[in-house]
Order: structure tokens, then sequence, then C-alpha cells
């Protein structure tokens, strides 16, 4: 019980902070933008080509845009002494990564949001007809990526660089979900029956688990000075 | 240890058991059937590969041990793992394009082997690029146990993901199906020289926990120093 306090204190504090602020979810929003503004140049794709092209397209604007968020979800801990503040509190620091961890799911899935919708508005493509398995595979694919992105991100929040040192330690160890991110919603987007895929949603929803449970202990040692 | 087999010894130990590999790869192994002589790089592709895996297994054991006991010691011997570890990858990494460009024309596939060692090798570079970066050197040691940690669990989550992902190549080598195997003669330069190569790490392993036990021994004499200088 108390521990879901901690945990909704947590969430709700930053949802408030950014309600005043509205710095983290607009970078996030025009960055995954930007990416997706920018494929069109790289690629001039054609729409069958656009289709194919699409998954890898929106899970590199989610990465990028991932990173960005948790990069500032701590470093704003760390310029106001928010971090001193919430380790002094007598509370478990495993309920604190719960809380940071849900509310930057919640920025990332309004990115995500805002960057399918302008994707498919450029793009000429309909999500509608497949849009419950989609938006299932992205969740348990954005579940993974931020439960290892909150970690990472208090952990590079110590280092000089760190808008470096996030990806750095993000992407390699984010590379099983990239994988099940893209081909998933690839066989979501092209109708494909559930049982062709359903193979990588259960492994990105396993390693969110594992993920999730390991931060949870080991976010103790992040945390202390 | 220290007096049963002084480092000196070991070093010898070391060359010398690395001379007789060089033998056994150039002279006592015979010549594979279709690749040739190029075939031959394979005795320190295999064998770094597997060291390199088992520095990042030393790695986590490292971090566990250091969350748990508080040890100096238990971190130095992650970073020394981490970084002998990461020379050994880089060998793999180097190797492997300059054997597969003369046996399947191309430098790189992104087949499942060849993208999970990439990916370790990866894990290696951000293990020791967070170790110079962290500014508070005191914190270093928890962050890099942390990240340890976390890529030694991904890994086989990694293997996983990697090998539905693309399964073209990578069976035949070793202990595929049957005519795949390797002549005995091979056998025995591979094992030897995975032996020799264990014994370089292990020395340089040696070599590197001393000198990680002297700079902190440094480190304290001179705040000791100072300390009194103050007084």
């Amino acid at each position: 019980m108390r521990t879901l306090r901690v945990i909704s204190a947590i969430f709700l504090k930053d949802l408030r902070v950014e309600w005043r602020h509205r710095e983290t979810l607009a970078s996030m929003c025009i960055f995954g933008l930007l990416v997706v503004f920018l494929f069109n140049f790289a690629f001039e794709p054609a729409r069958e080509e656009s289709l194919r092209l699409l998954p890898g397209l929106l899970w590199i604007a989610f990465a990028f845009a991932g990173v960005l968020g948790f990069n500032r979800s701590f470093a704003a801990e760390r310029e106001n002494a928010g971090l001193e503040g919430m380790r002094l509190a007598p509370v478990d620091p495993g309920a604190i990564y719960l809380g940071k961890m849900l509310a930057n799911l919640f920025f990332m899935g309004i990115a995500e949001v805002v960057v399918v919708f302008a994707a498919s508005l450029w793009y000429n493509f309909s999500f509608i007809p497949s849009l419950g398995w989609f938006a299932l595979a992205t969740f348990c694919c954005t579940l993974g990526y931020v439960a290892i992105g909150t970690t990472f991100g208090a952990v590079a929040s110590n280092t000089r660089m760190r808008e470096v040192m996030l990806p750095v330690l993000q992407f390699p160890v984010a590379v099983p979900i990239f994988i099940a991110g893209v081909e998933s919603t690839a066989g979501a987007l092209k109708g494909d029956p559930i049982g062709d895929y359903s193979y990588w949603i259960k492994l990105a929803a396993g390693f969110s688990i594992i993920f999730v449970v390991l931060s949870y202990l080991l976010f103790e040692y992040v945390l202390e000075e | 240890m220290k007096k049963l087999f002084p480092p000196t010894l070991h070093l010898i130990v070391t060359l010398v058991w690395l001379i007789a590999a060089s033998y056994l790869i150039f002279l006592y192994a015979p010549q594979e059937a279709t690749m040739g002589e190029v075939q031959r790089i394979f005795y320190v592709h295999v064998p770094s590969a597997w060291t390199a895996m088992i520095a990042y297994f030393l790695i986590f054991l490292g971090s566990v041990g250091y969350l748990w006991k508080r040890r100096d010691a238990a971190d130095d011997f992650a970073h020394g793992a981490a970084e002998i570890g990461f020379i050994f990858c880089t060998c793999v990494i180097v190797t492997g394009p300059l054997w597969a460009k003369p046996a399947w024309g191309i430098w790189w596939t992104w087949d499942a082997r060849l993208t999970l060692t990439f990916v370790l090798w990866l894990l290696f570079v951000a293990y020791l690029m967070l170790r110079s970066y962290v500014i508070n050197p005191g914190r270093s040691a928890v962050l890099a146990a942390v990240v340890g940690i976390f890529g030694f669990v991904d890994v086989p989550i990694d293997y996983m993901a990697i090998r539905w992902w693309r399964t073209q190549h990578p069976q035949p080598v070793i202990a595929g199906g049957e005519g795949s195997g390797l002549d005995p003669r091979m056998w025995v330069a591979l094992l030897v020289t995975w032996g020799a190569f264990l014994c370089l790490f292990a020395y340089l392993m040696r070599q590197y926990l001393r000198l990680a036990a002297l700079q902190r021994e440094v480190t304290r004499l001179r705040r000791l120093r100072s300390s009194s200088q103050e007084a």
C-alpha cells in the first residue's frame, strides 16, 4: 500500500513538473517527428517501399526520442538536488524506480502516438485496421525499452557527457527490443496472422519483466552516494 | 601463489606456450580441404571468442561480488576482466572479416554469431566507457557493477532474439552435423592455442590486479601525507 503511494507520488510529481515546464515531452515529440521527416529525404520512398521501411523508421524514431526523455528525467533531478531528497526519504528505492519508470512510459507513449500519427499522415498509411495488435506489440517493446532506459538514465546522470553515455549504454542492451519491435510491428502492419509474430511479443514481454525486476532490485545501488 | 608461481615464471610459461601453439597452428595442423591455408586463422579466432566470453562471465562475477561484499578486489577483478576481455573480443572482430573475405567472399554478414559478437563487443565498450566517464570516482565501481550485471543478463536474450532473427550461416564449423567434425590434429592445435590464450589472460589479469592494488596504496599514502602536512 505504502509502496503504491510512493510510486503514484513520484509519477504524479513528474507529470506535474512536465506540465509546468513542457520541456521533455516537447523535445521528444519534435525529435521523433524530425526523424520521420528526414527519412523522406534519406530514402525518397515510393508507397510500397515506405510500407516496408515504416516499422524500422518508427523504431529509430522511438529509440532516439526515448533516449532524449530518459536523459532529461534524471538530469533535472540532479540539477535540482531532487535525488538527495528522494534518498533521504525512508522509502523503498525500487518504488522510486517504478514511479520514474511509469512517468517515462507515459511520456514515451504520448511521443509514440504523435510520431505514429505523423507517419501515417505523411506516408498515407492507415494504422486503423491493425491497431489492436500494433498497439500491443508497441506497448510490450516500449515497456522493455523504458525499463532499461530509466535505470541507465540514472546511471548516465553520474557521468560527464551523459548525452553520449546514455545511448552507448542503452542501445547494445536494447538490441532484442529493437529486433522484436521491428519484427512484430511489421507483422501487425502487414496484417499477418498473430501466430506468425506472437513469439516476438512474448520475447519483448519476457525482456520487460526481467529488466523491470532487475532494475527494481538494483536501483538502490544506482541511487546511493 | 606468488612464491609458488612468480609472475616472471608465468610470463615465460605463457611465451613458450604461445610459441608451441604457433608451431601447432602453422606446421602440425593439416591444411583444410576447401579453404586452404587461410583457415588457420580459425585457431586464433575461435579461442579468442571463447576467452572473451569467459571474460564477460568474470565481469558478472566481479560485479555481483562487489555489490555483495564491497571489496575493492572484486571491482578490480571485474575491471581487469573487462579490459583484457575487450582486447580478445576485438581480436575476434578483426580476425573474423579477414577470414570471411577469402572464405565467404564478403567481409561481413549480419548472421547470428557475427551480430552477437558485435553486440558483446559494444557491451565491453559501454562498460569501459562508463568507467572512465563517471564524475565521482568513488561511484564508478557501483555503477559499473550494475551495468555489468545488466549486460550479462542481456546476453542470453540477445542470443535468442538474434537466433530467431537470423539463422543462416553458423552451424557447420565444429560440432555440426555428420562429416563436419574437425581432424583430431586440428582439435589439438585449437585446444592448445586456447590454453595459451587463457594462460596469457591469467598473466595479464595478475598484473592488472597488482597494478590496481599499488595504485590504491599510492592514493592512500598521498592522502596520509597531505593530512599530516595540514596537521
